[in-house]
């Protein structure tokens, strides 16, 4: 566990030791500033439309702001993700830093945990920078807590296993934007699996929607933990962290 | 301290280590010398579990490499050809991060890397960039690195390479300095360097062992074959030196004679005798009895360079010596 949070230390000391963390967290911001402006502005319009009509519909925050906020924190997040995971192993190999880690009396598995929690938690730092625009819809508003709790779980575990696929990948490289681009490739194409279960229900269309990242992610979105999306998750974190494994292995035997 | 027993390492196509055995002693400096692609790394990076072996056995100090690498890890400090740095760290915070994934902390962290710095000689650079250092001085935080933990071997794969002279004396004597508390492996093609710093020589060349025994020993398995420079010069302006050579293979004791250069009326040859013969008195006397001058006699130790090239049997070398005989007839 010690040797696990040396390597974490490090590797968050690197990203914030270079423009990569800076430059990740003000695009995010500026992003994500934007689009929480516009749910809001489309909220106000909306209500005072209904006002003028002297109409009253049920307002809710979560429902209108919140909710298509996080879905959308989900899908810039896979733009995000690669450009945290590039650099975790293919640097490392690249200048030969690898084999002091490797050299050093450190598990693998400490190795790579430790590099994979970095980047969870460079990924939690952005994600930062939406609770501080969620801040004032709690300082103006009253919206419920729980489903933007649930929420935030959800993020974190899409995240935890993209970044999970993402550490693999660069594992298996020694270039950087070879690394960024094929996680990049990786992650559109785990989300827009989805999108067979539109016009197909066939048991193939069934499987290839449940892999999506995004599918899982709804129901975290509504605010409801469901076990079967946590289980989800939590399976592709073990499964990259475990394939990474292997090919740190294998990175030896062939070398 | 590290014992290798048949150590065999293939690669997909290649073999880069062949059945190598040694064993290295408590407190030595032994020289892994060997020319570029003999192996040296790919013995090293096994010695030091970055690598498992294809076959055979290498333990460090009675740990198998293979069976309880995380023991092995803790006994060893290991500088890669290219020293492990990252760029972004200073030099403190880079050595803590070392020490600390070696298993060090605390007060006794804080103790080590101040110790360090100050042995390898970066303390002056304790707080700057990595990425701005010198090469000299990467090279030093590279050691300083390995030597953190204050372990029982230290692996050091070319450690001067790429320095300029002075930094390549100044970490020599740094190697030799640390030799007292550890056992060290270095890795070179310098000869000079196996000469002036190790006291055991272990030769390799395309994966295979050479030879393996103390310096001393080596040269003087060289000398025991003595071999002398002669230079004649013929007296009235011409030289024959097939006549000259003729004449000296007949000198009691001689066992070769190669003639390496001739320019006018001067020429030179290198003579070998043989074992414990001692023939410059009488080469001296054949050349001045047939009338010719002695410009110069002189016996030629082998240097290792010479056993080196002798054992690895590179073609240069055949050539060298096969030139000069073509070039009289």
């Amino acid at each position: 566990m010690r040797n696990v949070w040396i390597i974490c230390q490090k590797e968050l000391g690197s990203y914030f030791a270079s423009p990569v963390a800076y430059l990740l967290l003000t695009m995010f911001g500026l992003i994500f500033g934007f689009f929480f402006w516009n749910a809001l502005a489309i909220f106000i319009v909306e209500g005072m439309d209904m006002q003028m009509r002297g109409q009253v519909f049920p307002m809710n925050i979560n429902e209108q702001i919140i909710r298509p906020l996080l879905s959308n924190t989900s899908v810039v997040g896979l733009f995000f993700i690669p450009m945290i995971t590039m650099r975790l192993f293919a640097e490392e190999k690249r200048t030969g830093t690898i084999e002091l880690l490797v050299t050093s009396p450190v598990r693998d598995i400490e190795i790579i945990v430790g590099k994979w929690l970095a980047a969870v938690i460079m990924y939690c730092c952005l994600l930062l920078f939406t609770a501080l625009n969620f801040a004032f819809l709690f300082r103006y508003g009253n919206p419920d807590w729980k489903p933007l709790a649930i929420g935030y779980l959800g993020l974190l575990l899409q995240a935890g296993a993209l970044l999970a696929i993402g550490t693999f990948i660069s594992t298996m490289t020694k270039n950087q934007i070879i690394a960024g681009a094929a996680t990049f490739g990786v992650c559109l194409l785990l989300w827009v699996l989805g999108w067979v279960s539109g016009y197909e229900t066939a048991t193939w269309a069934r499987v290839l929607s449940y892999m999506s990242v995004i599918t899982h992610f709804e129901s975290f979105g509504k605010g409801t933990l469901d076990s079967k999306d946590a289980i989800y998750y939590a399976t592709v974190i073990f499964l990259g962290l475990f394939f990474t494994a292997r090919s740190m292995e294998s990175l030896r035997w062939r070398s | 301290m590290i014992k290798v027993t048949e150590l065999t390492k293939r690669y997909a196509r290649t073999t880069a280590v062949d059945q190598i055995s040694f064993e290295v002693g408590k407190g030595q400096i032994v020289g892994f010398l060997g020319p570029n692609g003999a192996g040296k790394t790919t013995t090293m990076r096994i010695l030091t579990c970055f690598l498992p072996p294809s076959a055979g056995t290498a333990s460090v100090a009675g740990f198998d490499v293979l069976e309880q690498p995380l023991e092995v890890k803790k006994r060893i400090g290991y500088l890669p050809e290219t020293p492990p740095i990252y760029p972004e760290m200073e030099t403190a915070e880079y050595l803590k991060f070392v020490g600390k994934l070696k298993g060090l902390s605390g007060s006794d962290l804080q103790k080590r890397v101040d110790y360090v710095c100050q042995r390898c000689a970066i303390a002056d650079v304790k707080t700057k960039l990595l990425g701005k250092l010198s090469k000299g001085y990467r090279q030093r935080v590279g050691l300083a690195q390995a030597i953190i933990h204050n372990p029982d071997v230290l692996i050091l794969d070319e450690p001067t390479a790429g320095l300029d002279p002075k930094q390549i004396n100044e970490t020599r004597d740094l190697i030799k300095d640390l030799a007292g508390e550890h056992t060290i492996i270095l890795s070179t093609h310098i000869l000079p360097e196996v000469e002036q710093t190790c006291q055991q020589v272990i030769i390799i060349n395309k994966g295979k062992l050479v030879a393996t025994d103390s310096v001393r020993n080596l040269q003087a398995r060289a000398r025991g074959a003595e071999s002398v420079l002669l230079e004649v010069s013929g007296r009235n302006g011409s030289l024959e030196a097939p006549i000259v050579q003729h004449k000296l293979e007949q000198v009691v004791g001689v066992s070769r004679v190669v003639c390496k250069e001739q320019v006018d009326s001067r020429a030179r040859f290198e003579i070998e005798s043989e074992k414990g013969r001692f023939v410059r008195g009488d080469l001296a006397r054949a050349v001045v009895e047939s009338g010719w001058d002695l410009n110069e006699l002189r016996p030629s130790a082998m240097s290792l360079e010479e056993i080196f090239l002798q054992l690895t049997g590179t073609e240069a070398a055949a050539e060298e010596k096969t030139a000069p005989e073509g070039k009289q007839q």
